[in-house]
C-alpha cells in the first residue's frame, strides 16, 4: 500500500490533489481512500490531507503516520516540523522549493528521507498565471513516484476540472502538470 | 452496476435518490451534510418527485417524518449528534407509534466541549429510543445498508424506524471505491409502499398518539419488544435478498477469523475493519485473533454473537462512546450480559476509545490485541475497564 501526505494551505488545493490521485488510481482497478484532515477551514491556514492506493480493498481507517511520500505544496511551510513527521529512510519528500534538494535538506535540518525539489511556483505563475500549484505538485510526485500513470492522472485532472475551470484554465493546468512531471529533481 | 470514486455521504444521498421516498424532511448538520445538501439538488433538478420539507430544526425535521409517516407515506431523513439529541423525543413518538422511517445517522461526539468528529455517543444515547440500529463498517456498507433499511422498518412483523449508522469524517467523507447499483435494481428490491394503517383514510379511520394509561400502555410497549425480536430473521433475510441481487450478503454480526479464534476483539463500525488488519498480522505471528463486529446493535444479537465467539478465551470490547460512571460501556455492557447469560467463562476486557475523533493506531490495536493474549493466558492481570490512546491514563 502506498500512503501520501499532502502539505499546503487552505486555498491552493490541497484536498483536490489528494482526491484527484485517488480517483485516478480507480481508472487503474485500484483501491483507494483520500481525506483531508478536518478541522476550521480558512484560507491560507496551513492544512494537510491524505491519499492512501493499494491493488486490493483497504481496510485501515486509522490517520497516516508514516507516509511513503510526503507532497510540500508551499515553500512557506519548510521549516514545519509536521512536514517530515513519520519520515523513514524510504520516504520521498517531494517540496515546492526554488533550489536544490541539498538546500532542502540543508533547511530541513533532515537526516533521513529521499528529497526532490520543483519549482512549483513559478510553473504555476508561468502556465496558470496564479501560484496555484496542486496541478504541478501532482505531476511532480508522479514524476518520482508513479502510483499511476501520467496519462491516467491528467485523464482525471480533465474529468474533476471539467466545469469547474474555464477550458484554457485547464490546459493550463495541464501543462503545469507536465511541466512539473518532467523537471522534478532528486539529489 | 457502477464502480464509482465517492464518499459514503455521496453514497447514501444516490441511495435515497434511488428510492426516491415520498418525503424527506432533514435540517443540515455536520457530518451528515453532504447528504441533505445532495439530496436537495436531486429535487431541485427534478430528478425525483419526493417532498422535501426544509425545516428549522431537527426537532421539526423528525416530527415532520411523524406526520408524513403516519399519513401514510414513504419517509427518510438524516441527522449527526447534536440533530439527533434535538430530536429526542421524537424519535420515541415515530418507534411507539410503530412508523417504519429510516435515518441515515453519521456519528459524531456530543457537545460539551464542541467537536464535530466520530465517536458513537450519539447513537449510544438513542440506543433505547426503540429504534432498529445498524452500524456500517466502510461506504460501501453504507450505501448497500441505507438501501435495506426500508425493506426491514416496512416489514409488517416488524414496523420500526430504522437509524443506519456510519463514522463521521473517517467514512462519510473519505473518498473511496464504491459498487453503485442500478436505479431499476433498488427500486425493484425496495418495491412500491404499503401503507399500513393511513391516517388519511375516510374508510378506515385510526388515531395516532391517544392517551394510553396503566390499563395498556405496558402491552403497547411489549409488542414493540416482540416486533424487534422479529426484527432479527427480518433484517437476515433482507441482508441475504440483497446479496441475490448485489452480491453482498449482509447478516447480524461480521464475523473475521472467528472460527479457531482465542482472542478477539469486537468493535462497532470503521475501527473493525482496521482491527482486522491487525488480526492479520498477529495469525502470521501464530497467535489466534479474531473480530467480531456486531452490524445490528438494536435488537442485539446474542444468539449470532455466542456462536461467533465460541471457543474464545478472551475478548476485548471497544466503545466509541461511554456511559459515565457506569465501570462498563454500552457495547461492552451488552456483550457481558449475554456471555453472563451463557454461563460463559471468557474473560471480557472493555476500552473506551476514539472519543472525539481521537485517532486509534495500529499500534493501540496491536497492544491491546497482546495484552489479551497475555491475559487469556493467565499471564497479565488487565483492568477491567479502561481508555485507550488517552493522556494521563
Amino acid at each position: 500500500m502506498l500512503e501520501i501526505r499532502w502539505h499546503g494551505r487552505g486555498g491552493q488545493g490541497v484536498v483536490t490533489a489528494a482526491k484527484i490521485l485517488a480517483a485516478a488510481s480507480l481508472r487503474e482497478d485500484k483501491y483507494f481512500q483520500a481525506f483531508p484532515e478536518f478541522g476550521p477551514e480558512r484560507r491560507g491556514a496551513p492544512l494537510q490531507a491524505f491519499t492512501r492506493i493499494d491493488n486490493l480493498p483497504i481496510r485501515i481507517y486509522s490517520h497516516i503516520t508514516m507516509p511513503d511520500a510526503v507532497v510540500v505544496m508551499d515553500d512557506t511551510l519548510i521549516g514545519n516540523t509536521s512536514l517530515t513527521e513519520g519520515l523513514g529512510a524510504e520516504s520521498l519528500l517531494i517540496a515546492n522549493f526554488a533550489r536544490s534538494p541539498g538546500e532542502l535538506r540543508k533547511r530541513l535540518k533532515l537526516q533521513t528521507g529521499r528529497l526532490f525539489t520543483v519549482r512549483a511556483t513559478e510553473i504555476s505563475l508561468a502556465n496558470i498565471g496564479r501560484p496555484v500549484t496542486n496541478t504541478a505538485m501532482l505531476g511532480a510526485l508522479l514524476g518520482v513516484c508513479p502510483a499511476v500513470s501520467r496519462e491516467t492522472a491528467e485523464e482525471e485532472i480533465r474529468h474533476t476540472l471539467t466545469g469547474k475551470i474555464k477550458p484554457e484554465l485547464l490546459e493550463a493546468n495541464i501543462l503545469s502538470f507536465r511541466e512539473a512531471f518532467r523537471e522534478v529533481t532528486g539529489e | 452496476m457502477s464502480v464509482v470514486a465517492g464518499t459514503a455521504n455521496g453514497a447514501v444521498a444516490e441511495a435515497m435518490r434511488q428510492i426516491e421516498p415520498h418525503v424527506v424532511a432533514a435540517y443540515p448538520i455536520t457530518p451528515q451534510t453532504e447528504v441533505v445538501e445532495e439530496f436537495a439538488k436531486f429535487v431541485s433538478d427534478g430528478r425525483v418527485r419526493t417532498r422535501f420539507v426544509p425545516v428549522e430544526s431537527e426537532h421539526s425535521a423528525m416530527s415532520v417524518c411523524v406526520g408524513a409517516s403516519a399519513a401514510g407515506t414513504r419517509v427518510i431523513t438524516a441527522t449527526s449528534s447534536q440533530g439527533l439529541a434535538y430530536m429526542w423525543e421524537m424519535l420515541y413518538i415515530a418507534s411507539g407509534n410503530r412508523l417504519p422511517i429510516a435515518m441515515a445517522l453519521v456519528n459524531r461526539a456530543l457537545s460539551a466541549p464542541i467537536n464535530i468528529h466520530c465517536d458513537h455517543s450519539d447513537s449510544m444515547g438513542a440506543r433505547d429510543s426503540g429504534w432498529i440500529q445498524l452500524y456500517c463498517r466502510d461506504a460501501q456498507e453504507a450505501y448497500d445498508t441505507f438501501i435495506q433499511a426500508l425493506p426491514i422498518a416496512e416489514h409488517k412483523d416488524v414496523r420500526l424506524p430504522v437509524m443506519v449508522c456510519y463514522d463521521g469524517f473517517i467514512v462519510s467523507h473519505a473518498l473511496t471505491r464504491i459498487e453503485m447499483l442500478e436505479d431499476e435494481v433498488v427500486g425493484k428490491f425496495i418495491g412500491p409502499y404499503k401503507a399500513v394503517n393511513p391516517l388519511l383514510s375516510r374508510e378506515n379511520p385510526v388515531v395516532y398518539g391517544p392517551l394510553v394509561l396503566y390499563d395498556y400502555y405496558m402491552e403497547f410497549k411489549r409488542q414493540q419488544v416482540e416486533a424487534m425480536e422479529r426484527a432479527l430473521e427480518v433484517i437476515v433475510k433482507t441482508g441475504n435478498s440483497f446479496g441475490e441481487v448485489s452480491g453482498r450478503s449482509y447478516g447480524l454480526v461480521n464475523s473475521y477469523r472467528m472460527e479457531d479464534a482465542e482472542i478477539a476483539l469486537a468493535a462497532l463500525s470503521s475501527t473493525a475493519r482496521t482491527a482486522e488488519v491487525v488480526a492479520d498480522e498477529l495469525r502470521d505471528q501464530g497467535i489466534r485473533a479474531g473480530v467480531i463486529s456486531p452490524r445490528v446493535f438494536r435488537p442485539f444479537p446474542a444468539e449470532a454473537l455466542m456462536q461467533a465467539l465460541n471457543g474464545v478465551k478472551a475478548i476485548g470490547v471497544l466503545d466509541r462512546a461511554d456511559s459515565f460512571g457506569a465501570g462498563t460501556a454500552p457495547l461492552a455492557a451488552d456483550i457481558g450480559a449475554v456471555l453472563q447469560s451463557a454461563g460463559s467463562n471468557i474473560k471480557l476486557y472493555n476500552r473506551v476509545y476514539g472519543l472525539g475523533g481521537r485517532d486509534l493506531t495500529l499500534n493501540d490495536l496491536k497492544e491491546f490485541f497482546l495484552s489479551l493474549e497475555r491475559a487469556g493466558q493467565g499471564e497479565e492481570e488487565l483492568a477491567r475497564f479502561d481508555y485507550l490512546g488517552v493522556r494521563g491514563g
